[in-house]
């Protein structure tokens, strides 16, 4: 078993996907109960996986190495450390309740459905645990096909031009990683001796290359990683993806494959090219922060919820690459953890959405109001999604924004206190469109004869969003639980920053 | 002496001949027996397939034969298992096809299609311009006739009538440069005249440029390459389906084969066999002349094809584009380039010949190929429909297919030779490619069927048989493809014999 952890992992909801295709299409509770099930063994291996995971060391672990291309070097390799090990838990985390959320809402191809997003689910863990370039790259752009499929089928009457916009944008990103790639392995020859795609091998030769290469693939891989984040200017697609997408879609891609993007920043952008990185931060941190104020004010004057949601997550995800960016210990750990409380919170503001329009079947803000007479429950855990969102302390956002920021205001990367201010009152403004909209949807009179008689949240509806509503408890006041976990791999991380410093100021330091 | 060469020869030319047997054999037999007797059908694959043994025997072997006419190497083993292959299939898709059925004809293509095969044979091993030319000339007579097979339709007929006309001039154009080196050099023989080049340094003198404009001319033709792709897309519309997935996988190669051989060969000062690149006669400017034909086929096929409406004529545009990106593994020069180009037409083969199968399957039952009528068609035929989904997202080249090993094979060797603007131009083409493909699979799976049937389709057992031979391999390759490397490793080791 242990020999063999993460590739069960990854393969098991791939593998266990396919049976579905023999079940009778009428049974409809069966698929469902069946990839349900599915989805929560993955989950409980995953939570094994963390319970085994040894924190103290920073180094991957459960790494598999076999050969799978001899001729290119290349290896099915895979492995984790305390970065990947949160967002694989994330992804496990995100599924099952996406399912749940899907058993009532999606009524025809349920057999279609719960194959791709089972297909998904294995190739998102995937994309997690690789450590070799090519086999990241075939679970990175492989995740496309499923998600096409979810949008386009699945989705609402424009879905046929979201899901195609959508997969155009990240083919161009992935199409620049992939030049980026090749290229590196075969800048790398003269040093590695052969070419080769495996990361812990390329890490530790990069930075002999010239800095103007290191600079060339930094923009390559990164230019890929940011179109998926999406960063500003490069997030016309996500609007777009999202108010088409089914429930699960949406919570799925804002949850998980955005986190792809940020990942591949932390993974691939800077443990790569930690040079470039450093000489090219000022740009992208401040189109993070561009994205951070942008994003938000979008939000404030959606009418259409969704779409609301999906520019927050703009501007959240800004959040995290300029911690990300600021490369300390604080600010790199708040973003590995405000990556997984933006799975948490916008997941399930995107599943409550989903259950408003359930009810209604509109997503537009001026149909609702003074739902909190007719739904309190439900309106109680909208609160308090909103609250986490906004980043109240005692809630999971708080912890994470907070963390950001404090690393971010000192950080010798950034050499500003500006990119910090600027980004503050986007916490600010994020207080405005949540808290707008809860009052336009929740509070008032109900002036609407339609909402009158809606239901409070269902048993189902209950189950899918109390588990998250637990971690972002959890996270709010006892968020240790998870920082250790990462602590160490960031704090690994952060040794290649150092020493990629050091080597700055070592070429400064000699008069050419 | 001379009786005992050609007899040794006719050892190694052992193929070829099973094919000539099996070709009157197959006259013979459809004389024989009744109308649409899948008799004739099984003796051509048969024959194929004794054809085949014999082409396993000569792995390894390296000779030329009949007094340097051709030759027998890794190379040309390589395509002959290539077209045995494909033509395989494109008889089995004939039999499947509803248009050659109602063509009015007995069998006739199953021989047409050898005889096709036997000249494309003779392509991949000539070294020789007359015999270059003679073998070009025989596919070229077999696809004119195929092309106009349903001969009652008008537009089969029109096809057949422009693909005569295009192809008389073109191979006129490239005769005229061959005799232009013939008396320029003195020779016929490819590695002959590459000699004479490198001895005289003449390799910039002008008429090398114009012969080597106007050979490419020739050879573009048959590759279907910008701007010489003109008939393409009227002759693949035209022409009944297998006839087309014939025209492009078997045909189309059978050019690739000789113009690689051709460029490779007779412009190759010398070859290091340390870093496998090719060093070029000194003034021969061939390479810049590719990469402006490829960059051009795969934006104008790409471009071109995002706007049809047809099945068929989007997939004739997509194989001009796809000759752009296998074009791509020549301009390198060298071996990495030439492995990759390999690699590239294996997983070609079958991810093309799935997509036009899938399209007979398709437009069997619905008596078309547009677009429009596909819509919702992927709850309909589910199997069919998954199939060409694959086979679409192969040939825009994502992974866990085929398709993504080719392009990554061909990219990586451009990238080696740090030709970055090369890989860039073609990776961005694939990501325009994606429209078109991406369309196919929207119209069956994402539409909803405006009116008619929405029952469900059934097909023959042997119908999915068929597809899963070849959608199989795309995806097997696409996840395990060092067989494929080992094959074109093998295939390119001795190549470039003098």
């Amino acid at each position: 078993m242990a020999a063999y952890t993460l590739s069960i992992l990854i393969f098991f909801p791939i593998v266990f996907s396919i049976p579905i295709f023999f079940f009778n299409k009428e049974k409809t509770t069966l698929i469902k109960t069946y990839a349900l099930i599915i989805s929560l063994i993955t989950f409980i291996i995953s939570v094994y996986i963390f319970f085994i995971f040894n924190p103290d060391s920073g180094e991957y672990a459960f790494v598999e190495r076999r050969v799978w291309i001899p001729l290119l070097n290349s290896y099915y390799q895979v492995g984790i450390d305390g970065i990947s090990l949160l967002l694989i838990l994330l992804t496990t985390f995100i599924i099952p309740l996406s399912i749940l959320a899907s058993f009532n809402t999606i009524k025809n191809r349920t057999k279609e459905f719960y194959f791709l997003i089972l297909l998904l689910e294995g190739s998102l863990i995937g994309v997690f645990c690789a450590t070799d370039l090519l086999l990241f790259y075939f679970f990175w752009e492989f995740i496309l096909i499923p998600m096409y499929f979810l949008i386009g089928i699945w989705g609402s009457d424009d879905r046929v031009y979201a899901t195609v916009k959508f997969f155009i944008y990240t083919m161009t990103g992935s199409v620049l990683l992939l030049i980026g790639i090749i290229w590196l392995g075969f800048l790398c020859i003269p040093y590695v001796g052969f070419f080769s795609l495996d990361l812990t091998k390329l890490i530790t030769v990069t930075s002999s290359l010239p800095m103007d290469k290191q600079i060339y693939l930094f923009i390559l891989f990164t230019l890929g990683f940011l179109i998926k984040v999406p960063l500003f200017p490069f997030h016309t697609w996500l609007p777009d993806a999202h108010v088409q997408a089914p429930t699960a879609g949406s919570v799925i891609l804002a949850s998980l494959l955005l986190k792809m993007g940020t990942y591949g920043l932390i993974r691939f952008s800077f443990e790569l090219f930690p040079a470039a990185f450093i000489k090219l931060t000022p740009i992208i941190a401040v189109l993070a922060v561009v994205g951070i104020i942008y994003g938000a004010l979008l939000s404030i004057v959606q009418k259409d919820m969704k779409k609301l949601v999906a520019y927050s997550s703009v501007s959240h995800l800004g959040f995290v690459v300029l911690g990300i960016f600021a490369l300390t210990q604080e600010s790199l750990q708040g973003s590995v953890l405000q990556m997984v409380n933006h799975g948490l919170s916008t997941g399930a503001l995107f599943l409550i959405v989903g259950m408003l329009y359930e009810r209604r079947h509109t997503k537009e803000i001026s149909e609702f109001g003074g739902l909190m007479k007719v739904m309190p429950v439900f309106s109680a855990i909208f609160l308090i999604v909103c609250l986490s969102s906004i980043g109240l302390p005692g809630l999971n956002g708080f912890v994470g924004e907070f963390l950001i920021l404090v690393g971010a205001f000192n950080a010798p990367n950034l050499h500003s206190y500006s990119y910090t201010i600027f980004a503050t009152t986007a916490v600010i403004l994020s207080a405005v469109y949540l808290l707008w909209l809860f009052q336009r949807v929740m509070t008032g009179p109900i002036e609407n004869e339609k909402n009158k008689d809606l239901k409070d949240v269902s048993k189902l509806e209950l189950c899918t969003l109390i588990p998250i509503l637990i971690f972002i408890v959890w996270i709010g006041v006892q968020p240790n639980t998870f920082l250790k976990i990462s602590e160490n791999s960031v704090k690994k991380v952060l040794l290649i920053y150092d020493s990629a410093k050091q080597r700055i100021n070592n070429n400064d330091a000699v008069p050419k | 002496m001379q009786l005992k060469q050609t007899l040794d020869s006719l050892n190694n030319f052992l193929p070829e001949t099973t094919i000539i047997i099996t070709l009157l054999v197959c006259i013979i037999a459809d004389i024989i027996l009744n109308k649409k007797s899948p008799i004739t059908s099984l003796i051509a694959i048969a024959g194929l397939l004794i054809a085949s043994y014999f082409v396993s025997l000569q792995i390894g072997i390296k000779t030329s034969i009949f007094s340097g006419m051709i030759v027998v190497d890794p190379y040309s083993v390589f395509f002959k298992f290539l077209f045995i292959l494909s033509t395989i299939f494109v008889i089995i898709f004939a039999y499947a096809s509803k248009e050659m059925k109602n063509s009015g004809h007995k069998n006739e293509h199953v021989y047409l299609m050898l005889s096709l095969t036997l000249g494309a044979f003779l392509m991949s091993s000539s070294i020789n311009f007359l015999m270059m030319y003679l073998s070009l000339e025989l596919v070229s007579l077999s696809s004119y006739i195929l092309a106009g097979y349903t001969k009652k339709v008008k537009r089969s007929s029109e096809a057949a009538m422009k693909y005569v006309i295009y192809g008389a001039a073109s191979s006129g154009i490239m005769i005229y440069a061959m005799s232009l080196l013939y008396g320029f050099t003195g020779s016929m023989n490819i590695f002959e005249i590459g000699r004479f080049l490198t001895s005289n340094s003449a390799g910039s003198n002008p008429i090398m440029i114009i012969s080597i404009v106007m050979i490419t001319a020739g050879f573009g033709y048959k590759i279907s390459s910008v701007p010489f792709h003109f008939w393409t897309p009227d002759v693949y519309e035209g022409s009944p389906i297998p006839i087309t997935a014939f025209l492009a996988v078997t045909s189309s190669a059978s050019g690739f084969a000789v113009l690689i051989r051709f460029f490779s060969t007779t412009f190759l000062k010398s070859y290091e066999a340390i870093n496998g690149n090719w060093q070029i006669i000194d003034g021969v400017k061939w390479t810049e002349i590719l990469i402006v034909i490829s960059v051009a086929s795969m934006i104008i096929g790409n471009f071109v094809a995002i706007w049809q409406t047809s099945l068929k004529r989007l997939l004739a545009y997509s194989s001009i584009a796809q000759t752009g990106y296998i074009l791509l593994g020549l301009v390198v020069a060298n071996q990495a380039g030439l492995q990759a180009m390999f690699v590239y037409l294996i997983a070609y083969l079958f991810m093309n010949l799935g997509a036009f199968y899938a399209t007979i399957m398709i437009s069997n039952k619905l008596n078309s190929d547009n677009m429009e009528d596909m819509k919702g068609l992927g709850y309909r035929s589910p199997f069919v429909c998954v199939s060409m989904t694959i086979f679409m997202f192969a040939l825009s080249g994502i992974p866990a297919t085929a398709g993504f090993v080719g392009k990554f094979y061909l990219f990586s060797a451009l990238i080696e030779q740090r030709m970055l603007w090369l890989a860039l131009i073609g990776l961005l083409n694939s990501v325009v490619s994606l429209f078109f493909y991406v369309k196919v699979v929207k119209y069956m799976f994402l539409m909803r069927p405006d009116t008619g049937s929405t029952s469900k389709i059934q097909y023959g057992f042997g119908n999915y048989v068929v597809l899963l031979l070849l959608a199989v391999p795309t995806i097997f390759f696409g996840i395990y493809f060092t067989p494929l490397l080992r094959i074109a490793e093998a295939s390119i080791s001795m190549f470039g014999i003098k």
